[in-house]
């Protein structure tokens, strides 16, 4: 039980991890995150990858949409704009990874300010509908600009590398993935309790008294597209920089309601809900896979059943999370922490 | 037409208040000033500075700060981080500076805290509430949050639309003194809607008194109290007037 916990400063007071015993544990999933490469199979450190590149996607859609409250379904297409900015700086400018990440990153923001001008006249659905459209315009650059993007073949990349040092397997490229991620939540934590991040959640709550405090709304709706659409930027090239391909198939539609399911999953307006959301989207459909191939050896025959079976679990999952748990995981996650905080002695 | 020909002139560090019928056009005045409504005519003079086409969001940096009539705070989050954003217009860091969140930028959160729990969470008695999320907590603590929140801008011009509203005797006494005690001791001056008679005759300097858009009478409390005018618009004939003023 924690108690006796009373903050003498008010730096302590406004600090992330409150106690001692949050900063512990933390630390030691830390250290856990640090060995993991060095025990995990190839086949977990690529799903690791995978997670990383949802977090980092899914803290920029979170910043959008859970704090700032403009739904976006183009998410998806930022990634790519990403992906296809590093890939082409990389390849025919010969330009080294590590300076195409924050490019790819800055032209997937330009192209999230431009989406986002439409959202200080619309809002909700309509936005949506807006949001939708560039969805479809970017996947079709994507495949009939082919000067630039080689069109359906895509683009291969190189692995990136410092001096000698390549990154070309999974192992490898997980130190990349973890450095980012970690930047990437430190600065979406920070961000939501200063000045501006305060402004984003002011703007989703109530926009009229926002504008009354002096926010400008257009300015500060376009600083969270363009925010966002950074983080989309950034895990994209990080994605296909880490599959060594990238096409267009690897935007679809359905990535960015994937990216909507894993916030709404988390937990809308929570930076720790966007990673609890995107480790759920990403390893649920893993261990389904997992599940059919245990069908497959025990019950065999079923399997005509079963697989199909995955996409309705999936769907059903979701559906589950919003009837029970609007909150999402990161709401499940407060509970047990304040049980636990109360704990043995509930009242 | 919902204001026809009003003007009127309020002095530096007074608490004036507006008073009339429902729909009499008193919040219309204070959108005015707010910047939410465009008037068709006439001009908004603050400071001797035209502020009638200015966007709404600049005229908080002017120190113009306003609570409303519904409650109109941030319903999800802190009391704390509600008050914060009063203080918006007064903050420097900006994305990437907040992002990291260390050095200036820390430091004047910092400051900011400070001044918020010294300045105004200690004067309007809210200390018990400032980490709880607003839209749990009861109504009157609502009203006083806004209050906060709009003290946070360290304005020079106050606009209270109906602090009083839904509030019982004892909140309603609790709110008068925090309106004095700001006018006092922050200096600022104040623009007040309210229909409790009682608290606009004790508080005010000066009242002015619509009706139907149009202004029947200005001036102070003991003027307003025996105009025929007035009385025969708003506040009722002589023997319910008295009522109504608790005299």
């Amino acid at each position: 039980m924690r108690c006796g916990d009373f903050k003498e400063t008010y730096i302590r007071d406004e600090e992330i991890f409150q106690s001692l015993f949050v900063k512990f544990w933390l630390g030691l999933f830390f250290i856990f995150l640090l060995v993991f490469p060095f025990v995990a199979s190839e086949y977990l450190l690529y799903v690791a990858n995978m997670i990383g590149f949802a977090i980092i996607a899914a803290v920029g859609l979170n910043l959008l949409t859970g704090f700032t409250g403009q739904i976006s379904l183009g998410h998806a297409a930022f990634v790519g704009v990403g992906a296809y900015t590093s890939a082409i700086l990389v390849t025919r400018l010969g330009l080294s990874f590590w300076l195409s990440i924050p490019l790819a990153g800055l032209v997937a923001a330009l192209a999230g300010m431009i989406i986002g001008i439409p959202s200080l006249r619309v809002k909700g659905l309509y936005l949506c509908i807006a949001t939708l459209a560039s969805q479809f315009i970017f996947e079709f650059v994507f495949i009939h600009w082919e000067s630039m993007t080689n069109g359906i073949t895509g683009i291969n990349i190189p692995p990136p590398r410092i001096e000698g040092l390549v990154f070309g397997t999974e192992r490898q490229f997980y130190w990349i993935t973890l450095l980012f991620v970690v930047l990437g939540v430190g600065y979406a934590t920070n961000l939501m309790r200063s000045r501006m991040g305060r402004a984003f959640v002011a703007i989703r709550d109530r926009d009229l008294s926002a504008e009354i405090i002096g926010i400008n709304l257009f300015r500060y709706k376009l600083s969270a597209f363009a925010i966002s659409s950074f983080y989309a930027g950034v895990a994209g090239a990080l994605w296909v920089t880490f599959l060594k391909v990238v096409t267009p198939d690897h935007f679809p539609f359905m990535l960015s309601i994937q990216y909507l399911a894993m916030i709404i999953v988390g937990g809308l307006g929570s930076t720790l809900g966007s990673i609890f959301g995107a480790i759920f989207i990403t390893l649920t459909p893993e261990l389904l896979n997992h599940l059919s191939e245990l069908v497959k050896t025990y019950a065999p025959g079923h399997e005509e059943i079963f697989v199909p079976m995955k996409e309705v679990i999936f769907g059903l999952l979701i559906v589950l999370f919003l009837v029970f748990e609007p909150r999402g995981l990161a709401e499940i996650w407060n509970r047990v922490k304040t049980f636990f905080r109360l704990w043995p002695f509930s009242y | 037409m919902a204001l026809n020909n009003v003007s009127t002139r309020v002095m530096k560090g007074e608490i004036f208040s507006i008073i009339g019928p429902n729909g009499a056009g008193k919040t219309c005045l204070l959108n005015c000033i707010n910047r939410f409504y465009h008037p068709d005519a006439g001009q908004v003079i603050f400071e001797g500075r035209d502020i009638s086409g200015m966007k709404p969001h600049r005229i908080a940096s002017l120190g113009i700060a306003r609570t409303f009539q519904n409650v109109e705070l941030f319903a999800h989050m802190t009391v704390l981080d509600n008050i914060k954003l009063g203080a918006h217009v007064h903050l420097k860091s900006g994305f990437l500076s907040g992002g990291v969140y260390y050095g200036r930028s820390r430091n004047e959160e910092m400051l900011l805290r400070k001044e918020i729990e010294e300045r105004i969470i200690d004067l309007l008695e809210i200390e018990h509430i400032r980490k709880k999320v607003v839209h749990a907590l009861p109504y009157g603590l609502q009203k006083r949050v806004e209050l906060a929140r709009a003290l946070a801008m360290k304005p020079k011009l106050l606009l209270l639309d109906e602090p009083a509203t839904g509030m019982n005797l004892e909140e309603t006494e609790d709110m008068a003194r925090f309106i004095l005690d700001i006018n006092e001791e922050w200096d600022t001056t104040i623009i007040l809607i309210e229909h409790d008679m009682g608290v606009v005759m004790d508080i005010s300097d000066r009242i002015c008194v619509l009706d139907f858009g149009q202004k029947i009478a200005e001036g102070e409390p003991q003027e307003i109290r025996h105009n025929e005018n007035v009385i025969k618009a708003y506040l009722g004939e002589e023997d319910i007037t008295y009522s109504r003023l608790g005299a």
